[in-house]
């Protein structure tokens, strides 16, 4: 029964670290505590909290989508939902490869291992039928470029790369500039 | 031969309510039997009506758990549950003819549904999505063959006004479904439920 006075001792050491630690607490607590005499403060004595002043709209300094500023124990309206645009005008790509935006709603589109409504439109075979943009020859190749039958499996899901638009404001400033942009500013410089 | 047939007792019994039938009052009198048939008539005209509009309710459908916990689910994400307008389409509305023989016969129809409800055919979650092809499949097939006609009893396409519509829209709208070369249905399956597995199933 070596091992009964390690631990004896451990729980000793347990016991004078409580002891020390409520004395220390005891004594530091009574110092902070209030005057005896002085009310305990009530509800009605606590200050007003400062007005909040709300930014709803984008915020130029801050990116705070979620709570726009609102301190974190107040809660704030929320912003109007975006509208998604439903032009069916084709926007610019920003640079060549970027998968182009869909410049239509899609509220509902079922696009699942069941039925992909995106390609009732947009696969090979309807696309003189509703006027869609075929998609791209690149969804029908597998990683190895080898053309298959149908859709690529990794292409499936269209929502992964092409996405709506919506009129909601940018949270924060984009200062990019695309490729022509650049070249044109360099040809500048040069001459 | 005749003698043979008649004394067959379900025969004789028809033969005997015939001569019943055939035979005039002599307990009642004629005002008796034509005004109490004429309530009979309402009565029984009024709780048959009333019995079959009581079937005709969202609510009667999703009373079975086979209705409210798949189909209607999913209703209830579509614009035909909850849209800007508060406008919506019931059960019944897409799936009973308004038309009174065509309701009728659509009744007459849902008899084996009543079959399905009593032997469990889809009460399960993993039963109904096997089915789910089937089930939708009769769908189609009916509102291609009344050409969408509960899609129009709402959706009229002289109503339409194409400039309201997105360009894309109108103008499918107008070279498919103005030219009558397609109904609602073919383009527009799943609007309202999901979709079964589509594969080599025509679509557009």
């Amino acid at each position: 029964m070596n091992n009964k006075i390690p631990v004896f001792v451990g729980a000793l050491f347990l016991v004078v670290i409580a002891a020390s630690t409520f004395v220390v607490g005891l004594s530091v607590g009574k110092k902070s505590d209030l005057q005896p005499g002085t009310p305990a403060p009530t509800l009605a004595d606590a200050k007003p909290l400062p007005p909040v002043t709300i930014v709803p709209g984008p915020g130029d300094q801050q990116i705070d989508a979620i709570r726009r500023g609102a301190p974190i124990d107040q809660e704030i309206p929320p912003p109007a939902m975006a509208k998604v645009e439903n032009t069916d005008v084709k926007r610019n790509r920003a640079y060549p490869m970027q998968p182009p935006t869909i410049p239509h709603s899609i509220d509902n589109y079922q696009v699942d291992l069941n039925s992909n409504r995106c390609l009732l439109c947009h696969a090979r075979a309807n696309a003189d039928k509703f006027q869609a943009p075929p998609v791209s020859v690149t969804h029908y190749m597998d990683r190895d470029d080898q053309f298959l039958a149908t859709i690529s499996p990794r292409r499936y899901f269209c929502n992964q790369c092409h996405v709506v638009q919506t009129d909601a404001k940018p949270l924060v400033a984009n200062t990019f500039k695309d490729i022509d942009t650049v070249l044109s500013n360099e040809r500048e410089k040069a001459n | 031969m005749w003698q043979r047939i008649s004394a067959w007792p379900p025969v004789r019994w028809l033969l005997s309510m015939w001569d019943v039938m055939r035979r005039p009052g002599v307990h009642y009198s004629l005002g008796f039997l034509t005004l109490g048939g004429f309530i009979a008539g309402v009565a029984f005209w009024g709780a048959f009506n009333t019995g079959l509009e009581a079937t005709n309710t969202e609510a009667f459908c999703t009373s079975c758990h086979e209705m409210r916990d798949n189909v209607f689910e999913e209703l209830k994400t579509t614009i035909h549950y909850t849209n800007r307008s508060g406008v919506r389409a019931t059960c019944p509305d897409c799936h009973v003819p308004h038309a009174w023989p065509d309701k009728i016969a659509r009744k007459m129809q849902a008899s084996k549904e009543v079959w399905a409800k009593v032997f469990g055919t889809v009460n399960t979650r993993e039963k109904f999505v096997d089915h789910r092809l089937v089930l939708a499949e009769h769908e189609w097939a009916r509102l291609k063959a009344n050409d969408s006609l509960e899609c129009r009893n709402c959706h009229s396409f002289n109503s339409m006004d194409l400039t309201r519509q997105s360009p894309r829209a109108a103008q499918i709208h107008k070279m498919w479904l103005g030219t009558g070369e397609k109904t609602c249905i073919d383009c527009h399956k799943g609007i309202a439920h999901h979709l079964p597995n589509m594969r080599d199933i025509p679509q557009g």
